[in-house]
């Protein structure tokens, strides 16, 4: 039986880096392991992310994956999810109220003086299915397809991918390539607002709001396209040691503006005069270096596993990012471990990124007051606790801590914006279950 | 003098093989030594040596970054998927 178990654990740790690299992470060659052939593997989880006083968002996840005599995998995956919450609509507190119209054009909502403005209509339910198949092609080439389906009530999402892993030196080194197509369709209730013209507040239950919320409309939908290429290379170091070096290209195509966020048009002194719809450039291309190194160390140090990764991403709209992110696994007796968690994130804001728009300013073409793409410092601080049951099973539960940290990269705020935050933290609690089988 | 100039020449070049080739050697015995054989993979076949050791969490920090941040991507597909805010 051990000899057996040993061949089992030799055939995957051959296959290690060459799944890894494959570019989907579903082919959980690792996990495998423990299974013989032609048995299902599940990996389920369950995940809270909640925001103070904004989204809450609730993720179950379920993934399949059997592995055939032959070395072919087949992994699925269903993941469902929903959303619900408050959102950042893009606008700066004011030292008075504040009215916006709901993206669907249906009521109105306050945001109380002093407050960052929140769209608290936000929600939605999504449904994602994912299938890969992965096999060898011929000696050291492994080949890999997968699909993607993901449903929401406003959006849908297809997307497919392709992949090849050539290992060499042993299988101490892999070199891999992939590619992988996405569609977006985007229906917005209440359709797409027209870039930069005003949001129209007044009295929604008159009879000529639709027609005149309509003339801020261009449409119901819009559509987006992303091509990414992943260029992988792993090296085995050592017998403790494994390197991952990543370079990936991404065009995205279309409609990458928020049709809910907005932008204040301020007057001299602060004060709102009017919320435009923002309006980005309908074309991005991002490219980003990876690298990572795992290390086992010894019993000295606990027999601990380190995992360091940092990755640098770049893209034509001006914004550039820095992540590094750390992983401790540190075995507790002979059947559990913790993994404390450590990552650090900072990016640049997009040449076209404005918290707000000052009044009788030259003309612009694109501008956006959404956060996410202003300047940014975000850690996350957190650990997971894993058991091994009898049968190989695994449970484990993960806590996390999500600070977002938006700066302001240089705009002079007026004198009606003194004393309020216009770059709010935004924290948020991780908490998830999984339960492997 | 064409013959001492040439030994002097040959000398160096001698000198010189004799220091760039061991270098080149070991430089290269070194790539070739990066790895291990296939009978020193105990650790490195352990779960928690995967790349990707465990690829639900992966997914669903994907996600969340994703959503939260203007970046994606970089050790997998970034990809499109979601129109989450």
């Amino acid at each position: 039986m051990a000899c057996i178990g040993n061949k089992t654990n030799l055939k995957a740790a051959l296959s290690i880096a060459t799944s890894a690299l494959l570019g989907t992470s579903v082919a959980t060659t690792s996990q495998v392991q423990a299974k013989d052939a032609d048995e299902w593997q599940f990996d389920t989880a369950y995940l809270l992310y909640s925001e103070v006083d904004r989204v809450t968002a609730g993720e179950a996840i379920i993934a399949g994956t059997k592995t055939y005599a032959n070395d072919e995998i087949l992994n699925l995956k269903f993941t469902v999810d929903a959303l619900t919450g408050s959102s950042a609509n893009g606008a700066v507190a004011q030292p008075n109220a504040q009215t916006f119209t709901r993206p669907s054009g249906n009521g109105q909502y306050v945001t109380p003086a002093g407050e960052t403005p929140l769209d608290d209509t936000f929600q939605d339910t999504r449904v994602q299915l994912n299938g890969q198949w992965t096999q060898p092609l011929v000696e050291n080439i492994t080949g890999s397809v997968g699909g993607h389906f993901s449903k929401e009530y406003d959006y849908l999402s297809l997307g497919v991918n392709g992949n090849l892993a050539y290992d060499f030196n042993k299988k101490n080194s892999t070199f891999s390539m992939g590619l992988s197509y996405f569609h977006d369709i985007f229906t917005p209730e209440g359709g797409i607002p027209k870039p930069l013209s005003s949001m129209l507040v007044g009295d929604s239950s008159s009879p000529e709001w639709d027609s005149e919320f309509a003339k801020t409309r261009v449409g119901d939908s819009e559509d987006k396209s992303t091509a990414d290429i992943l260029v992988g290379f792993t090296q085995v170091i050592s017998r403790r040691m494994i390197t991952a070096f990543n370079y990936s290209y991404s065009m995205v195509d279309g409609y990458l503006t928020d049709p809910f966020k907005v932008v204040s048009v301020l007057n001299t002194e602060g004060l709102v005069q009017d919320n435009i719809y923002e309006n980005r450039p309908d074309s991005r291309v991002k490219q980003s270096t990876f690298m990572q190194a795992k290390y086992h160390f010894d019993e000295g140090m606990l027999n601990m596993v380190a995992d360091v990764s940092y990755r640098y991403m770049w893209d034509d709209w001006g914004i550039n990012s820095h992540t590094i992110d750390t992983r401790f696994n540190i075995p507790v007796g002979r059947a559990s471990y913790i993994e404390p968690h450590l990552r650090f994130y900072q990016q640049s804001a997009a040449d076209f990124f404005k918290p707000f728009l000052i009044e009788d300013q030259s003309s612009i073409d694109f501008i956006s007051a959404d956060y996410r793409i202003g300047e940014m410092t975000a850690v996350t601080v957190g650990a997971k606790y894993g058991v091994v049951l009898t049968g190989g099973n695994e449970l484990s539960i993960r806590l996390e801590y999500y600070h977002q940290m938006p700066t302001n990269s240089g705009f002079a705020e007026p004198a009606a914006l003194n004393g309020l935050d216009t770059a709010p933290v935004v924290d948020a609690i991780i908490v998830q279950v999984s339960y492997s089988f | 003098m064409w013959l001492k100039s040439n030994f002097i020449k040959n000398t160096m070049v001698n000198k010189a093989k004799k220091i760039i080739i061991p270098t080149l050697l070991i430089n290269l015995t070194a790539c070739a030594n990066l790895g291990v054989e296939p009978w020193e993979r105990d650790l490195l076949a352990k779960k928690e040596m995967a790349l990707t050791s465990s690829p639900v969490d992966a997914a669903l920090d994907d996600h969340i970054y994703f959503s939260k941040e203007a970046s994606s991507g970089g050790k997998s597909f970034g990809g499109g998927g979601c129109g989450c805010n």
